[in-house]
C-alpha cells in the first residue's frame, strides 16, 4: 500500500507536472523535498531527546508500569496480542493521552517509545504487528480532544467563534477513531486466519 | 496566555517532582533517555525523505488544480460546500498543505462561513496519516506497512465523510 501511494505521488507527480512544462519547478520541488525531511529531522531530534528524557525519569519512578497496569484493562481489548503490565502499555496510553491533550510534539516522541516497546513483542521484525497497525490507526485517526491548533488558525484568521468547530469536530474524529479500530480488527483477524 | 500553554510546563514540573520524591537521579536519568533521541531520528530520516520528496512533487506538479476542478463540482452536486472537498484529499497526505489550503478557504470565504468551519472541522477530524505512519513505522525501521496505511486512510475517509455531515448539521 505505501508502495502504491508513494510511486503514485511521485510518478504521478512528475508526469503532470511535465506534461504541464514545470520542469524547473519539479527538479526544485523534488530537492525541496528532501531538505525539509533533514529540517523536519532537525526540528524531531531535539523534541525527541527531551521526551526521551523526561520518559526515562518517570519509567524509573515506577509511573510508567503503574500506568499500563491501571489501563492495561481497558486496552487489552484493543491491543491482546500484548501482555497485560508489559510496559508497551505504559507508552501507548501516555501517546493516546498526549494526543487527546492536544500535545503534539509530546505524542511523537512516546508513540516512537511505544512503537520500539511492540517491536519486541513482534515475530515478524519487518512487517508491522496487530498491535502496531491498531496503534497507528489510533494514531493517525487522531482522538484529540479540543483541536488548539486550528482554533489558533481560525482565531487568527479573524473568527469571531474561534472554538464553534470543538463539539463537531470531536464528533468527526470519534467515528474516524471508531471506524479505524474497526477495520483495524477484522483486517487482524483476516490476516491470521490467512496466516494459519 | 491560555490554559493549554500551561499543561506543558507544569507537566514537566510534575514528571521533575514525581522523580525526586521517588528519589530517582533525575538528571542522571533525564540525559540517559535523551540519548536515544537522535538514533530514532537517524532512522527515521530515509523514510521522511522518501515521503516528503513524493508528496512535495505532487504538489508541485498542479495536480490538485486538477483534483480542485473534479471534486469542487463533485462536492456541490452532493449538497456540500464543494470547495472544501479537495482538503479531503489533502488532509491525509501532508499536513502543511491541508494547513494552507484552510486558510486559502479562511481568506476567501471567511472563517466563520459555511466554507471556513466546515474545512476547519475536516481538519480537526483526522490526522496526517502518511506521515504519522512514516514516523512511526521508520522509528522501528519497519518496511512494510500490513494493513496500517489501508486502515488509516479508511478511517481518515470516514472521520472526513462525518465531518461534511456534522458541520452541515451543526451550520447548514
Amino acid at each position: 500500500m505505501m508502495d502504491a501511494i508513494w510511486v503514485i505521488l511521485l510518478l504521478g507527480g512528475i508526469a503532470i507536472g511535465l506534461i504541464s512544462g514545470k520542469g524547473t519547478e519539479m527538479t526544485q520541488a523534488l530537492m525541496d523535498g528532501a531538505s525539509r525531511a533533514v529540517e523536519l529531522c532537525v526540528r524531531l531530534a531535539g523534541v525527541c531527546a527531551l521526551w526521551m528524557g523526561l520518559m526515562e525519569i518517570m519509567r524509573r519512578a515506577g509511573w510508567i508500569d503503574a500506568l499500563a497496569r491501571r489501563l492495561g484493562g481497558v486496552l487489552h481489548r484493543l491491543f491482546p496480542d500484548i501482555p497485560k503490565g508489559h510496559p508497551a502499555m505504559g507508552a501507548i496510553s501516555m501517546n493516546l493521552a498526549a494526543n487527546m491533550l492536544g500535545m503534539g510534539n509530546a505524542a511523537t516522541p512516546l508513540g516512537i517509545k511505544a512503537m520500539e516497546q511492540m517491536q519486541r513483542l513482534n515475530t515478524t521484525p519487518d512487517t508491522a504487528s496487530a498491535a502496531m497497525c491498531m496503534f497507528l490507526v489510533m494514531n493517525t485517526s487522531s482522538v484529540q480532544l479540543i483541536p488548539t491548533g486550528i482554533i489558533n488558525f481560525r482565531h487568527a484568521a479573524g473568527s469571531t467563534e474561534a472554538g464553534a468547530i470543538v463539539i463537531p469536530a470531536l464528533i468527526a474524529t470519534a467515528c474516524s477513531t471508531l471506524v479505524g479500530v474497526i477495520v483495524a480488527s477484522v483486517f487482524r483477524r483476516i490476516t491470521r486466519r490467512r496466516g494459519s | 496566555m491560555s490554559w493549554t500553554d500551561l499543561v506543558i510546563p507544569l507537566f514537566v514540573c510534575v514528571i521533575i517532582g514525581g522523580g525526586l520524591m521517588k528519589r530517582v537521579p533525575v538528571y542522571t536519568a533525564f540525559i540517559e533517555g535523551a540519548v536515544d533521541g537522535l538514533k530514532v531520528v537517524g532512522r527515521i530520516f530515509p523514510y521522511l525523505v522518501a515521503m516528503l520528496v513524493a508528496v512535495e512533487a505532487f504538489q508541485a506538479s498542479g495536480a490538485l488544480d486538477w483534483i480542485e476542478k473534479a471534486l469542487t463540482p463533485l462536492g456541490r452536486a452532493l449538497g456540500f460546500p464543494g470547495e472544501v472537498l479537495p482538503l479531503g484529499f489533502l488532509r491525509p497526505v501532508s499536513g502543511t498543505a491541508a494547513i494552507g489550503y484552510m486558510q486559502m478557504i479562511f481568506e476567501r470565504y471567511g472563517p466563520d462561513s459555511i466554507q471556513g468551519l466546515t474545512a476547519s472541522v475536516m481538519m480537526g477530524s483526522t490526522e496526517t496519516t502518511l506521515y504519522t505512519v512514516s514516523v512511526y513505522l521508520g522509528a522501528v525501521s519497519i518496511r512494510k506497512s500490513s494493513y496500517a496505511v489501508k486502515a488509516g486512510l479508511i478511517a481518515d475517509m470516514a472521520g472526513l465523510t462525518a465531518a461534511l455531515f456534522v458541520s452541515r448539521l451543526f451550520f447548514g
